[in-house]
């Protein structure tokens, strides 16, 4: 057996809006698949792990909690990697955002002012932008692999959060447990509704994939992206200056990965501690591209893995399965997105063994004619 | 001899890196940029763990480990090579499956006792003082890591199938008019990459730490992705290079224990921030990174019909 691909004359335009359902699909019955082989009933698994969230208030409110990060931080990403630019560090400039944007609520942790939330979501804005600015210039300066660069941050950003909270920025107050003072109400995200914790990260998530989406759509930047992506020497005809698209892209999806941690802090959490996230960073790449790298489509991505984080915690709870079935979820989900986007610009034949290599008969002529 | 215990360290920290590194540095010789590197050695590392606490054989554990890795490499293979997929996010999806299959897989086994890989005595020249119980009393995977690296050397640039790998590496289009078969050469040098990082995490979790934890690689497959960058994809700088970054984390662990008045999450960063920082030394000399780098590295190829 062996498996052909057939260019298409062009991008498919119905696969490219059916491949992530595909992908979808198939992660499920794989789930299904795994689940069996764990000695569970899988019908019952995918019910509590996709169905159940979705009809319990307490859950669609984490659900929306969960999906605000992975919204911001995807949307960032979605631009990088249409314009070919691979920023995979983006949990550490989340961990920085974060950091950053918790200062003024650390150190004058008795300052209460409308002011105050403001000041730190654009000092989360800065410190992800400012932490995704080393590897963009790093690349732009000393030809350095911005893969490397920034996923090697990542850690060094972990370990700098650790040392803070069992440090210097250790609540005193605190009985030794590493994490800061709880943040004054005014350091706080609202929640948007009286019905649950869901907080304005979310509504700060969609507005941030909507300006991204308009810019994408309908400014010179949006173009000169989609052009430096396709073909990096049409974008230098252009008078796209790669040099600048790396900085820009950096810088975008940095800050939205630093207002994304900040909003985590001053939304969910109240205080620092060691582990602020549960691989948001990581998780945002596998939205990105289920979203296919539209600020748009990494909504709705963002709340489907969402979900798998909601119903990990749900078939452990209910179930008794282990919790890292959601990590197995969000890696098939990635690899099945990856495996159906082929089906947009190819055409795949499965060849079995005898056969010969050629195309039947009529199969050129469908593509001329095409 | 505190001198001969830290350098005996050093091999045991620099060997899974030079082992993945060696395995990433063929694939990569073929034109595969395979970013999964951290995703195998967890997945060796779990077979490795399982199968050795399954059977009491080290020695089991190891073939499985290095069985379970390219095993799991063809699955990248599969998806970069036959359905064209984008490499790096491929590589990425590796690493995200196997961190979650291994913490799986390996969630009952924590806590469990190990089973060490015994180390080799070889006779006489172990009694050489110094050097003799350093290179000579060592377990399998220092003689396997260094004789991979050897082994490699000679099959890139003394063998004609050597050739041909580089050749599908540079240009594949060229290849392939030659009928060289680039796609089933890429799926042997992406399995050889698969099998070495598959050592290499059986070599964490039977050697440098019998037993199981999640995320025992800790970014080890990360760094021997910067250590091709830094060998500029010759094999001997990948030993080179390794064994200067197993210095560099057995220092830190080293000042660690000897309570220097740095905070220790400092010194544990110190390894991330040295590979960022050769990276920049090494990738700035545009020239010399060029002369090796493969053409075609990633990416895709299809063949046309």
């Amino acid at each position: 057996m062996r498996i052909e691909l057939e260019k298409r004359p062009g991008a498919s335009r119905l696969f490219s809006l059916l491949s992530p359902v595909i992908a979808f699909a198939l992660t499920v019955v794989f789930g299904a698949i795994m689940f069996l082989a764990l000695g569970k009933d899988p019908l019952e698994a995918l019910y509590q792990f996709f169905i159940w969230p979705l009809f319990d208030v307490w859950s669609l409110h984490e659900l929306m909690i969960k999906a605000a990060p992975l919204i911001m931080i995807a949307v960032g990403l979605s631009v990088c990697y249409r314009s070919n630019i691979w920023n995979i560090g983006a949990e550490g400039q989340f961990t920085v955002g974060a950091i950053v944007g918790s200062i003024v609520p650390v150190y004058f942790y008795q300052w209460s002012s409308p002011l105050l939330l403001p000041i730190m979501l654009l000092m989360g804005i800065a410190g992800g932008a400012l932490y995704a600015g080393i590897p963009a210039l790093l690349k732009n300066y000393f030809n350095t692999n911005e893969i490397l660069t920034s996923l090697m941050l990542v850690y060094v950003a972990q370990l700098f959060l650790d040392w803070l909270v069992r440090g210097p920025w250790r609540n005193p107050e605190g009985y030794n447990f590493p994490q800061t003072r709880d943040f004054v109400d005014a350091a706080m995200l609202p929640e948007m509704m009286a019905s649950g914790r869901a907080h304005y990260g979310f509504a700060l998530a969609i507005l941030a994939a909507l300006a991204v989406w308009f810019m994408m759509r309908f400014t010179l930047k949006g173009f000169e992206v989609n052009v430096i992506g396709q073909s990096q020497r049409a974008g230098r005809f252009a008078g796209f200056s790669s040099r600048r698209m790396v900085w820009f892209c950096f810088l975008l999806s940095g800050g939205l990965a630093g207002l994304a941690g900040i909003s985590e802090i001053s939304g969910a959490l109240g205080y620092l501690q060691p582990q602020i996230s549960p691989g948001y960073g990581f998780t945002a790449i596998i939205v990105a591209f289920l979203g296919r790298l539209n600020p748009l489509g990494a909504i709705v991505a963002g709340l489907v893995l969402a979900l798998t984080y909601i119903g990990g915690e749900g078939v452990q709870f209910t179930m008794g399965v282990s919790d890292k079935v959601t990590r197995v979820f969000q890696g098939m989900l990635l690899f099945f997105v990856l495996s159906c986007d082929t089906l947009i610009l190819y055409k795949v034949r499965v060849i079995f063994a005898g056969k010969s290599s050629e195309a039947p008969p009529g199969q050129p002529v469908e593509e001329k004619a095409s | 001899m505190i001198v001969e215990a830290i350098l005996l360290t050093i091999i045991t920290a620099s060997t899974p890196l030079v082992l993945a590194a060696i395995g990433e540095l063929v694939c990569e010789r073929a034109g595969v940029l395979n970013l999964g590197v951290e995703g195998m050695m967890v997945m060796g590392a779990v077979g490795a763990f399982t199968a050795a606490h399954a059977t009491g054989s080290p020695w089991i554990g190891m073939m499985a480990g290095m069985i379970t890795g390219a095993v799991f490499s063809l699955l990248f293979g599969f998806l970069t090579l036959t359905l064209v997929a984008n490499q790096v996010a491929t590589g990425l999806a590796l690493t995200i499956l196997g961190q979650g299959l291994s913490a799986m897989i390996g969630e009952g086994l924590v806590g469990r006792p190990g089973v060490k890989m015994p180390s080799l005595d070889i006779p006489v020249l172990s009694d050489i003082p110094v050097i003799g119980p350093l290179l000579f009393d060592q377990d399998i995977f220092f003689y396997l890591s260094i004789a991979i690296v050897a082994g490699v050397s000679w099959f890139l640039f003394k063998t004609r199938r050597g050739l041909v790998l580089r050749s599908v590496g540079d240009n594949h289009a060229s290849a392939h008019a030659l009928g060289i078969n680039v796609i089933g050469i890429r799926y042997l040098a992406v399995m050889f990459g698969g099998a070495c990082a598959g050592l290499a995490g059986a070599q964490l979790s039977l050697v440098y730490t019998p037993q199981w934890s999640e995320n025992m690689a800790a970014g080890r497959g990360w760094i021997a992705l910067a250590l091709v960058v830094f060998a500029s994809w010759r094999p001997l700088g990948v030993l080179v290079g390794g064994y200067l970054f197993g210095a560099v984390t057995i220092g830190q662990l080293h000042a660690q224990a000897f309570g220097i008045a740095v905070p220790s999450q400092f010194l544990s960063a110190l390894p991330y921030v040295v590979t960022v920082l050769v990276l920049v030394i090494i990738s700035q000399n545009r020239r010399m990174t060029l002369i090796n780098t493969p053409a075609s590295l990633g990416k895709s190829f299809v063949p046309d019909r």
